[in-house]
């Protein structure tokens, strides 16, 4: 048998349902791995250890009379933005570092409820803001496959758990890129479903019209099976789409053939590392070879996505976070003065660097005098790149790209320069402005460092992309590759 | 001249912005209850308390009281209508903004009418109205160097109704107000409880010399709860303006407070620091969209208004208007009135008389509403009907009213039981009114040379004989017969 | 401590921002200068230190540069997009279903007084 730690979720569903092991035992086994590799890569905020042995406990006995769910005893980790109900959660801040959360994240309620086993929560960057996981205040996750470079952000604690196959799936949330873009650099799967298709209730708010929920996984038939469980409509969550959640692992076996593939040419332009272009053009040719046909289609106003996500994602956080304040919940400033120095101190002293920088950012583009030019202005560009797509996709399925511009780099390279940092979600940003569902497929490796293939689909349609992504790991293994250190 | 005012030389004008709480079970964006005075916190759920994660969803009863509302003015009710976010901290204020409508509110262009000082109907125009959530409150004593937060409140529907500065003076500013209250009781859509903070008026007050064309910089004047307070500190208000700029100062674009006790109004240094709010769409709400068919459904639910109802009663009823206005100030009152009128031969006048005399005054006497009347309206219609048919006479009903209001009974039970029917038998009165006039011959032979002004004595004899029993019409057709003889 | 903006030193108008994109030279981002750095952090209740003020002007500037490529594009009668999805309000039902929780609720609270938030003694 293969060692446990190494399978899929999907492999793991099955050897748990013919009795190969018990769940308690798996969980056992992948607690045995975060204890081994959690120093070096700094991927938890939090371990559960204890809860997760009860909670597979539990699922054993359930599967016993045949009751468990759908993720009946398979353990996963949830990123730490979801609200975990007498679990800490801290959203990577000073601010939340001893919060407890008085309730489930409907995310969490509904994995649980399908038997799903929590080993912990995953580091992030702080408030989901950043693309390296630099900007945790529990420190800087690294990535699996070269301990110098990042995972990825901001779901980099997920990413690089998924990687070092400490756990087979984890939770991610993507505002701007913060799933697709650490799987990306990970060699993982991550999709960011439509808008509206996961609940938003319970996750920390970023920028609350483009946050979405959704997985990083080892294989897209796994993102399948997570996402059916986590999708669905949440009465508590007015943004959230009241249609019917199709099982997206039914239709993954589906061929690709006749299907359209749009390029866009000027994803492939100067900003592209050659190498990591190269993997994205073979596997291209991979879905053709499926065949699936290409054409090139245009998106004019998506070089102005980056700009009008830093106005937008930047306005909606500046007020998300003004409920940080020191009263309810939170840090709190030592013997205030007054209460202005109450406010000042206790979010100044809570939140880091990036946040307080967005956090101005934002309150600059919405003040008085500047919210014509700047966050009127990209509400308008917002509604031509939306524009774009929905012209591109009466055209074709999918758009293909790369996830992002290079490989993973070093720690510390970009955590200096904000404007490079945020040009590194330039291919994904796109699909979080427009509510587009998008996914990163591991493509192959650049020096040893993995790379991803970007697909991004109309509205709804999940269940293309999955299958587009399945089709393509059966041709393809670069999904199964494991870092040396990891295996 | 539009002015009205007892300022003579100046205009003013004022606009008022009225936060009535909408009657809904739970808040406007959360389930949680917004009955009034639990203990501090415990109707504070995670909504209100703007937890981390946690999202809105709108209470369509708010809608369904919007429209309702705006069909009531004459107003349009937007199809679209959006909630949008006005950034600022506050301890009462727990996500840091408070949601509410700002660029698209649900209602727009309303207008309604009241009576001004010379007794001619006057048009004010309503801007807009629209739906918010209100904030909670901080208590400031007895925790020493702290403030206290409760958030009880917080969440609670509010329909902020902003008048245009139609209005010329204080007291045209409490006859929109109450106009205002009236309908919003009328509707159900609020209990209209200013004590309980439930209906709640800020003030636009500027002044100009009488022909200038430009307005005057206004002040906006907080915490008016009570009809009286408001047109005091509007009052207050206008006189401070026009000393200021008589001396030759200027009046400042301000917050002022109204202090009922010193009955004064005082600037607010502390809300002075630069207001940014920092308005934008709410991402956490979607546009709220209402069909014509929505529309169309509730208009077929709006009540009979005050206005409609007044002029129904002085046209069927035919009530003096001062009766009509009063007793369609509250629908209770006024159903109570109809179901006197209806229960009652007698003119509605006199129905109205007792509701508004009588009956009032010993409603006010207990400081209850009509809806706490211990007297029932078919039962005050019995009472109506005893005078109407001689069987008692209206100062002998008087003292019927005070024993039923007792709860001695119906009127016939107490008229039986105390024997206070009128004596109507000729004969009976005819032995009084001889023994009356053989008592008093002085002043018989005064009014037969005469003294016509002593029938009134006469008759105050014989009533004191039959202790008010006699029916006056008759003791008075037999004294005369008798006396000019 | 905090210091106060005088009006005339706050943030310019919109007409004038977008006037400044044109003046300014490529590879010179308009600068925010302390006082607006200030008056924003005011707004945002954030205290700074001396070293993050500096820093702040710096890399806020930057963003405000890059940020201001947004007025190249063409937008005339685009509306505005704050959704992405187009769909109404979902509404519902007017019924309480929420218990008191305060005990729970404020086990996350720094600091509670029978059952009130505490803060420093706000003057009205």
């Amino acid at each position: 048998m293969t060692e446990l730690h190494s399978q899929t979720l999907t492999e793991l569903a099955i050897g748990l349902e013919s009795g190969d092991f018990t769940s308690v035992e798996l969980t056992q086994a992948l607690l045995d791995r975060v204890a081994e590799h959690n120093d070096k890569l700094n991927a938890f905020v939090t371990i559960t250890a204890d809860e997760a042995l009860a909670t597979a406990a539990r699922a054993d006995a359930a599967r016993e009379t045949g009751s468990g769910g759908v993720l009946n005893g398979l353990p996963i980790i949830h990123k730490d933005i979801f609200c975990t109900r007498g679990i800490r959660t801290t959203c990577g801040s000073k601010m939340l570092e001893n919060f407890v959360s008085p309730y489930d994240a409907t995310v969490v309620e509904k994995l649980s409820a399908a038997g799903a086993v929590v080993l912990g929560k995953s580091n992030m960057d702080e408030f989901a803001m950043g693309s390296s996981t630099e900007t945790s205040y529990f420190g800087p996750v690294r990535n699996p496959w070269n301990l110098d470079c990042t995972p990825g952000g901001s779901s980099g604690g997920s990413s690089a758990a998924v990687a070092a196959r400490i756990a087979p799936a984890a939770t991610g949330t993507d505002t701007g890129g913060s799933i697709r873009q650490p799987a990306s650099l990970t060699g993982t799967v991550g999709i960011k479903p439509t808008y509206g298709r996961v609940s938003r209730y319970g996750m920390i708010a970023f920028a609350s019209s483009l946050d979405q929920a959704g997985v990083i996984t080892r294989s897209a038939e796994d993102a399948a099976r997570l996402l059916g469980v986590m999708a669905g409509f949440d009465a508590r969550d007015s943004t959230s789409i009241d249609q019917p959640v199709p099982d997206y692992t039914l239709s993954i076996g589906d061929s690709i053939k006749g299907l359209r593939v749009g390029i866009v040419r000027e994803h492939f332009d100067a900003g592209l590392d050659q190498q990591t272009g190269a993997r994205v053009r073979e596997a291209i040719a991979v879905l053709e070879s499926l065949g699936a046909t290409t054409v090139e289609v245009s998106l004019p106003n998506l070089d102005l996505s980056v700009p009008t996500y830093y106005v937008v994602a930047p306005a909606e956080c500046s007020s998300n976070l003004s409920r940080f304040d020191g009263v309810r919940f939170g840090h709190r400033a030592e013997d205030p003065e007054d209460l202005l120095d109450l406010y000042c101190r206790s979010r100044g002293e809570g939140f880091g660097d990036e946040v307080k920088r967005r956090i101005m950012t934002g309150t600059y583009v919405l003040s008085a005098g500047y919210y014509d030019a700047y966050y009127l202005k990209a509400q308008q560009v917002r509604r031509l790149i939306a524009d774009d797509f929905k012209k591109a996709f009466a055209n074709v399925d999918v758009i293909a790209g790369p996830t992002t511009p290079s490989p993973a780099f070093k720690l510390g390279d970009k955590v200096d320069d904000p404007i490079t940092m945020y040009l590194n979600d330039i291919y994904t940003i796109g699909a979080n402005l427009a509510g587009l569902p998008a996914m990163s497929v591991p493509c192959g490796l650049v020096d040893d460092l993995p790379v991803g293939l970007h697909l991004v689909g109309a509205h709804f349609t999940e269940e293309i992309l999955l299958r587009f992504a399945h089709q393509y790991q059966q041709q393809t293994d670069f999904h199964t590759a494991c870092p040396e250190a990891f295996k | 001249m539009m002015g009205i005012s007892s300022f003579s030389g100046w205009e003013v004008v004022i606009g008022l912005e009225v936060h009535a709480q909408l009657a809904t079970k739970a808040k406007i964006f959360s389930g949680a209850s917004t009955a009034y005075g639990a203990e501090p916190n415990t109707q504070a759920c995670l909504v209100d308390l703007g937890y981390p994660g946690v999202l809105p969803v709108l209470n369509e009863e708010v809608v369904r009281m919007a429209t309702l509302f705006g069909l009531a003015v004459n107003a349009t009710v937007a199809r679209r209508s959006v909630f949008a976010r006005k950034n600022y901290f506050y301890p009462d204020l727990p996500k840091g903004y408070q949601i509410s409508q700002y660029e698209l509110p649900i209602v727009e262009h309303g207008e309604l009418f009241i009576t001004d000082g010379d007794g001619n109907e006057r048009r004010i125009g309503i801007t807009r109205a629209h739906l918010e959530e209100d904030a909670g409150k901080s208590i400031h004593e007895g925790l020493g160097a702290s403030s206290g937060i409760d958030l009880n409140r917080a969440g609670t529907p509010l329909l902020e109704i902003v008048s245009e500065p139609d209005l010329r003076s204080a007291k045209e500013a409490v006859a929109y107000l109450r106009k205002i209250h009236t309908i919003v009781r009328y509707l159900g859509i609020s209990d209209g409880n200013m004590q309980e903070g439930s209906f709640r008026c800020d003030a636009n007050v500027s002044v100009r010399r009488l022909g200038q064309k430009v307005l005057g910089t206004r002040a906006e004047l907080k915490n008016l709860n009570s009809f009286r307070f408001i047109e005091k500190a509007i009052n207050f208000e206008i006189e401070r303006q026009i000393e200021l700029i008589k001396d030759g100062g200027e009046v400042v674009q301000e917050t002022r407070l109204y202090d009922s006790d010193k009955d004064e109004t005082r600037s607010m240094r502390s809300k002075e620091e630069a207001n940014d709010y920092r308005y934008f769409p709410d991402p956490d709400l979607l546009p709220v969209e209402i069909s014509e068919e929505y529309i169309e459904a509730i208009r077929v639910t709006l009540p009979e208004l005050p206005d409609a109802k007044q002029q129904r009663f002085v046209n069927d009823y035919d009530l003096k208007s001062d009766a009509a206005a009063i007793l369609t100030t509250s629908r209770a009152l006024a159903d109570y009135f109809e179901a006197v009128v209806g229960a009652t031969d007698a003119r509605a006048q006199v129905a109205a008389n007792w509701v508004l005399g009588e009956l009032s005054g010993a409603l006010n006497r207990e400081n209850k509403g009509i809806g706490d009347s211990r007297i029932a309206a078919t039962d005050l219609a019995g009472l109506v009907n005893r005078i109407h048919d001689h069987t008692i006479s209206g100062k002998i009903a008087k003292q019927v009213f005070e024993a039923m209001w007792e709860g001695e009974g119906t009127a016939d039970e107490v008229i039986e039981a105390k024997g206070l029917e009128q004596i109507t038998d000729s004969s009976a009165i005819e032995t009084i009114v001889d023994r009356v006039i053989a008592a008093n011959p002085g002043p018989v032979e005064e009014y037969k040379a005469g003294k016509d002004k002593l029938m009134g004595f006469f008759v105050g004899q014989v009533m004191k004989e039959t202790q008010g029993q006699a029916n006056p019409e008759q003791v008075n057709q037999i004294l005369k017969a008798k006396l000019n003889d | 401590m905090y210091y106060c903006v005088p009006a005339e030193k706050r943030l310019v108008g919109a007409a004038q921002a977008a006037r400044l994109v044109f003046i300014r030279t490529p590879e010179l981002p308009v600068p925010l200068d302390k006082d607006q750095v200030h008056h924003i952090a005011m707004l945002a209740r954030l205290k700074l230190t001396d070293e993050e003020y500096a820093e702040s002007v710096e890399k806020l500037s930057k963003i405000v540069d890059f940020i201001d490529q947004l007025s190249q594009a063409q937008t005339d009668g685009v509306v505005p997009m704050a959704h992405p999805l187009d769909a109404a309000q979902r509404l519902r039902p007017d019924a309480i279903s929420e218990i008191d929780e305060r005990d729970t609720y404020q086990e996350n609270a720094p600091a509670v007084s029978g059952g009130l938030y505490l803060v420093p003694k706000v003057i009205e």
